[in-house]
This record gives structure tokens, C-alpha cells and sequence, in this order.
């Protein structure tokens, strides 16, 4: 089982390599959507390769009000 | 189609539409490539009278309002049904809004009875207001183990017999639709039935629905664009609605072609989505193989350019075609500004795109593209039915557009002040800017009022957004829209400005400029300042300490340029 923060990583690790943003530049408390400079759309495919990654169903309203990669790590965890 | 001048109200003629195409497909829905519902007009109407026949059971009156907060699926139109059917009102509140901003639109339209999905009931239930929500609630999609903090499930709610059918007259009102007004002022259009049949009589005149056809629902049917296109105009002529329960970009591709959509109605956001899947495609091709593409897509201009012909650009461009499921006739867009550039890229392939202009207080649409010929570079001509003038035009015959049309709300829900302000001796201000060029179709050319539309189609009234900043350290902020403060003849790329005027002595630093980006970041993301300036005078107040925002405004404007706005 994963902890909270190596799910954390995960996902900064899967965005940068993703958006093709240096990783370092990525913390938990970034705002996704400024720092990858996505839209919501965008985000919507970040969920698809979160999903593919961990191996979980994460249905639309999961990224409901969320904009910091911490939150979104929190409600992956949440369904590990 | 239904002859809809022999109606009075949205619920007898959907009660018809179900009992002449019973054995017509009404509604697909889709959860990402596994198809969870497929509903007869027939079934449909089993779904929904029970629910309506429990409504009336739980005294359910005439004119009571039913809010409903669902993500599009067919429970969302089986509910509107059944209280159409009961003679209720409708008050569909956009599921994106935080709990917060639920509790206050449901408080102030007072509904009596709230629908809801599980997962935004949980959101509501534990914002400190939920204990002044006075509503019976019915919750969708509940797990079984749920906890419902007193509501009922939607799935058992329902009564054995026939339920009385209320029929309502056209003043009558039919829908609650807030076009904003979450943090300040609520702006609760309030649409009457005959707002609702006429907008779908002049829509279905231009653009045709049939058993057999199937419309895409992207946008929020709460958004009057989708409850117009994806719900009554289909259901008054035995057409089919297709719900995604995901708008991911892969799935809504994929239903283009599993449901072989007909017409579909998307936001800027999305469409453009589209254009660059489709530019990246084009991009991976062999040299030779693009440059045959770019020959053929040539071809297609040329033949086309007078009025679409889909056949023949089916021909020219299969692959392009069933890409999209090869069945699509138009897509709709409007609400927000489309970059002709895009529209004309579609239009190149065969793929009209029917550009249109509204707004909530006006029903759905006023004017629409008819494709006679296509034009990228306006928002069409006026619906049938709905008259047009500009107001105090500048000498480019620019002005403030005014419509009138049996199709304009009746007024803003308890708020005559306002509504005064807005329906002047019966023409609706829209508080848009435009033009009509020499063949009646109308150009925009940016916003007297201070607000701006998303590209994904939402309207932001700066007012709304100001609470977030409640925490900022500085004598006092406001905000405006960058096009309010500096009017620009065009409606891209618009965005909020957080003005704010710092205590004496204070400086700008890093950590306030931290703090700044913190607030926003509170701020849904589609509604998130853009930028920020420093003001250095005292905001003009009114006696109350309202800030004079028109006033504050003009001075802005007289001492700074857009170059003083700092990216935030």
C-alpha cells in the first residue's frame, strides 16, 4: 500500500513527464492548471493517465473543485 | 414534429411527444464505453409518472419549484417531466458551484423540493448552511449504505397510479434559470412557458429534429443552450439525447462515432479540443497523403462555400467524416466567443458549424448562423420571431444590442429594481455590443457590461468572485473585467482584474503578492482573476460604503493602461 506521499510523487512524476514540465519545478501545493498550464479538459486526460497508472476508477466529479495536485493525491488515495 | 402553437404548457407537449413515439429511442446514456441506459419514449414515461404520482402524494403543489443539481443523465429530464407534469417549476442550478453556493441559490428561489446527485449531496450536508435547507430532498445514485441526512432516495421514490396531469397556461412560469449571482446579487431568470415553446418553434424552423436523429449532450443541461437543444426541442420531435457520464476528450470522440451523433452543442473549450486532435492527426501524415488531404479539403471550399452540401463533403473527406461518426449534420455553438478561424476550419471540412448569440434572460438563442451562407465572422441573422435593434450606435454603428421577442424572461426573480433596469418598455438590454453588416447578420464586438463569458461558456460576473479575497491584507480591492475597464472591440480572451488599493505605507511585496495568488487559488478555476493592478486613490463610495464601480471605473481608465495589469 502506497502512503500519501509516495502517491503524491507518483503524480507530480506522471505530470511532468507527461505535460513535459521539469519535475523539479512541481510541488504538492501547485496549482495544476497554472503550473502545466492546462484547461479543464486537459485535466480531465491527466485523470485518464492517474487512473491507468494506479489501477483505479476515478469518475469526473473527482476533480470537482480541486486545482492542487496535494487534493487530488488525497482523493486517489482515498479509493486505493 | 408537434405543432407547438396547440400548447400551452412544456408539459402537455412533451406528455404528447411520449405517447406518439412510444417506441422511439429518447435517451441513450453512456458511462465511458459501457452503455448504462436506453430509454423508449414509452419507457421514459413509465420512469417518470410514478415519481410524479409521489410528488402529488407528498402534496406537491402547483407553481412549488423543484431544484435539480445533476451532471446530464436521464434522470435529470425523467425529473424535469414529472414535475412539468405535476405544474411545477424548474430551477436546474449548475452542478460545477461549490455546496456553499448551492445552499444560497436553493434559499433564495426557495424551492420546495431538491433533486440531487449523491456525491453533491455529501458536498451540501457538510457546509455549515445545509441546517437552514428546508426542501425534501431526493438523492440519486445513493450507495446502499449511504448515509442521506434525511433525504429520500430518487430511486424509491415512487407511488402506484395515475397521476393527475396539471395543465399550466403560457404566462405560466416554467423555469428558474440563474444566469449568475452567486456572490452578490442572484440573477434568477424567471422563464414562462412560453418563453420555453416559442424558442423551440423558431430553433426546430432552422435547425430540424426527427425520430432517428440523435443530439450529443455535452453542455450542463442546467445551461439553457442544452435544456433547449438536448431535451425539448428532441423529445417535441421524437429525436434521441445521448448522455456521456464523462466528458473526457477520448469518450466524447468515441461517441461521435458509437451513436453516430447528429448534432451535438459545444463550448469554445471543447471545440477547439477537437480542431487540435484533428491538426495533430493531419500533422502525422505522410507528406504525400497531407498534401492529397489539403487538395481535397480545397476542393471542399470551393464547392461548398456557397451553402453546405454533406453529402458531397462526405465524399471528399470520408475519413474526416467518420471520424465523427459520419451522420453529423451541424454542430451548434454560442454563449461564448468562437474564434472564426475555427469555425471556418470545421467548416472547411464539411462540418458546418452553426454559430449563434444568447443569452439566459432571452431563453435560449437570439440570432443563429443559417448556413446561408455559412459565415465565420458573425453570430447569424435574428430567429425567426425575434426583433433586434442597436442602441445609441457609435458613428462604426456599433451599439448596445436590445431584443424583443416572445421569448424574453418575464423578469429576475425578486428583484424588480433590477429587472427594471434590464426590460426597458419591452426590450431586453443585453449589455452587448454590436453591429449588423450589410446582409442582416449581427457582428459582436464586446461587453458594455462588466462581466465576462468563459470559454467554456460561462458567464462571470466580477461581483461573484470577490469573496475570495475577503482575507486580503490591503485598505480595499475590487474587480473588474479587463473589457470593462478598457473596452476592446472584440470578445476573446477576456479576463477579471483584481484591482486593489494597499493601506498607506504599505508595499507590495512577494508575500502579498503570495497572498493574492493563494485567494485566487481558493477561486473555481474557471473563475480565477487573470491579473492584478495597484490603484493608489480611495475607491468612491456611495452613503452605504458601496464601492461606485462605474465611477471607479472611469478613473482607472483616465490614469491606466492595460500594461499596469500584472499577471496573477
Amino acid at each position: 500500500m502506497r502512503t500519501a506521499d509516495q502517491t503524491l510523487d507518483e503524480i507530480l512524476d506522471l505530470a511532468a513527464t507527461h505535460f513535459k514540465v521539469p519535475r523539479e519545478k512541481l510541488t504538492g501545493d501547485d496549482d495544476f492548471f497554472k503550473t502545466l498550464g492546462i484547461d479543464s479538459l486537459q485535466a480531465l486526460d491527466l485523470l485518464t493517465r492517474l487512473e491507468h497508472h494506479f489501477n483505479v476508477e476515478l469518475p469526473d466529479y473527482e476533480l470537482q473543485g480541486v486545482s492542487d495536485f496535494r487534493t487530488l493525491a488525497g482523493r486517489i488515495q482515498a479509493r486505493l | 414534429m408537434l405543432n407547438l402553437d396547440q400548447y400551452t404548457c412544456l408539459g402537455a407537449a412533451l406528455r404528447d411527444a411520449l405517447d406518439r413515439w412510444p417506441n422511439e429511442i429518447c435517451l441513450i446514456e453512456s458511462d465511458r464505453d459501457k452503455e448504462k441506459t436506453r430509454l423508449t419514449y414509452s419507457d421514459f414515461k413509465e420512469m417518470a409518472l410514478p415519481l410524479a404520482r409521489a410528488l402529488e402524494d407528498a402534496e406537491f403543489l402547483p407553481g412549488n419549484r423543484v431544484a435539480i443539481i445533476m451532471t446530464n443523465q436521464s434522470k435529470w429530464l425523467v425529473t424535469a417531466y414529472a414535475v412539468f407534469f405535476c405544474g411545477g417549476v424548474l430551477v436546474p442550478l449548475d452542478y460545477k458551484l461549490t455546496a456553499a453556493e448551492h445552499l444560497q441559490l436553493l434559499s433564495h428561489c426557495k424551492s420546495q423540493v431538491l433533486v440531487v446527485e449523491y456525491y453533491l449531496w455529501r458536498a451540501i450536508t457538510q457546509s455549515p448552511d445545509f441546517k437552514n435547507l428546508n426542501a425534501l430532498v431526493l438523492v440519486t445514485e445513493a450507495p446502499p449504505s449511504a448515509e442521506l441526512a434525511g433525504a429520500y432516495r430518487w430511486e424509491e421514490f415512487r407511488r402506484k397510479g395515475d397521476p393527475e396531469f396539471v395543465p399550466r397556461r403560457r404566462e405560466d412560469v416554467a423555469c428558474i434559470v440563474y444566469s449568475s449571482g452567486t456572490g452578490g446579487r442572484p440573477k434568477g431568470c424567471v422563464l414562462t412557458h412560453e418563453n420555453y415553446l416559442e424558442q423551440c418553434k423558431s430553433l426546430t424552423t432552422l435547425y430540424r429534429f426527427w425520430p432517428g436523429v440523435r443530439y450529443l449532450s455535452i453542455l450542463p443541461t442546467n445551461h439553457a443552450i442544452d435544456f433547449m437543444v438536448g431535451f425539448i426541442g428532441p423529445f417535441v420531435c421524437g429525436a434521441c439525447v445521448v448522455h456521456l457520464r464523462t466528458l473526457r476528450p477520448e469518450f466524447v470522440r468515441d461517441a461521435f462515432v458509437r451513436y453516430k451523433i447528429t448534432y451535438v452543442s459545444l463550448v469554445p473549450l471543447v471545440l477547439k479540443n477537437l480542431e487540435r486532435g484533428l491538426k495533430a492527426k493531419f500533422e502525422a501524415l505522410s507528406s504525400g497523403r497531407r498534401f492529397l488531404l489539403n487538395q481535397l479539403i480545397a476542393v471542399n471550399k470551393f464547392l461548398t462555400g456557397w451553402r453546405p452540401d454533406i453529402h458531397l463533403s462526405r465524399l471528399l473527406l470520408p475519413q474526416v467524416h467518420k471520424a465523427f461518426g459520419g451522420g453529423l449534420l451541424a454542430m451548434f455553438t454560442g454563449g461564448a466567443f468562437m474564434e472564426p478561424s475555427t469555425l471556418q476550419f470545421f467548416y472547411d471540412l464539411g462540418i458546418p458549424v452553426a454559430n449563434g448569440y444568447g443569452l439566459t434572460e432571452a431563453g435560449t438563442s437570439i440570432t443563429l448562423n443559417d448556413l446561408k451562407p455559412f459565415r465565420a465572422d458573425t453570430v447569424g441573422k435574428p430567429l425567426p420571431g425575434v426583433e433586434l435593434r442597436l442602441l445609441n450606435p457609435d458613428p462604426d454603428g456599433i451599439g448596445e444590442v436590445a431584443v424583443r421577442s416572445k421569448t424574453v424572461m418575464a423578469h429576475y426573480l425578486d428583484d424588480p429594481e433590477l429587472t427594471a433596469q434590464t426590460i426597458v418598455d419591452g426590450w431586453l438590454l443585453t449589455g452587448d455590443l454590436g453591429r449588423f453588416d450589410g446582409h442582416g447578420h449581427l457582428q459582436l464586438f464586446g461587453r458594455k457590461k462588466n462581466m465576462i463569458v468563459t470559454e467554456g461558456g460561462k458567464n462571470i460576473y466580477p461581483e461573484d468572485v470577490e469573496t475570495y479575497f475577503d482575507s486580503l491584507p490591503v485598505k480595499e480591492y475590487c474587480i473588474f473585467a479587463a473589457n470593462y475597464l478598457w473596452s476592446a472591440k472584440n470578445l476573446g480572451q477576456e479576463m477579471l482584474v483584481l484591482v486593489t488599493h494597499l493601506e498607506q505605507g504599505q508595499e507590495l511585496t512577494d508575500t502579498l503578492k503570495e497572498e493574492m495568488v493563494a485567494c485566487n487559488r481558493h477561486v473555481p478555476d474557471f473563475k480565477r482573476a487573470g491579473g492584478f493592478l495597484v490603484w493608489e486613490r480611495d475607491f468612491p463610495r456611495t452613503a452605504s460604503m458601496k464601492i461606485k464601480r462605474t465611477e471607479l471605473a472611469e478613473e482607472i481608465r483616465k490614469i491606466l493602461g492595460r500594461g499596469a495589469v500584472v499577471t496573477l
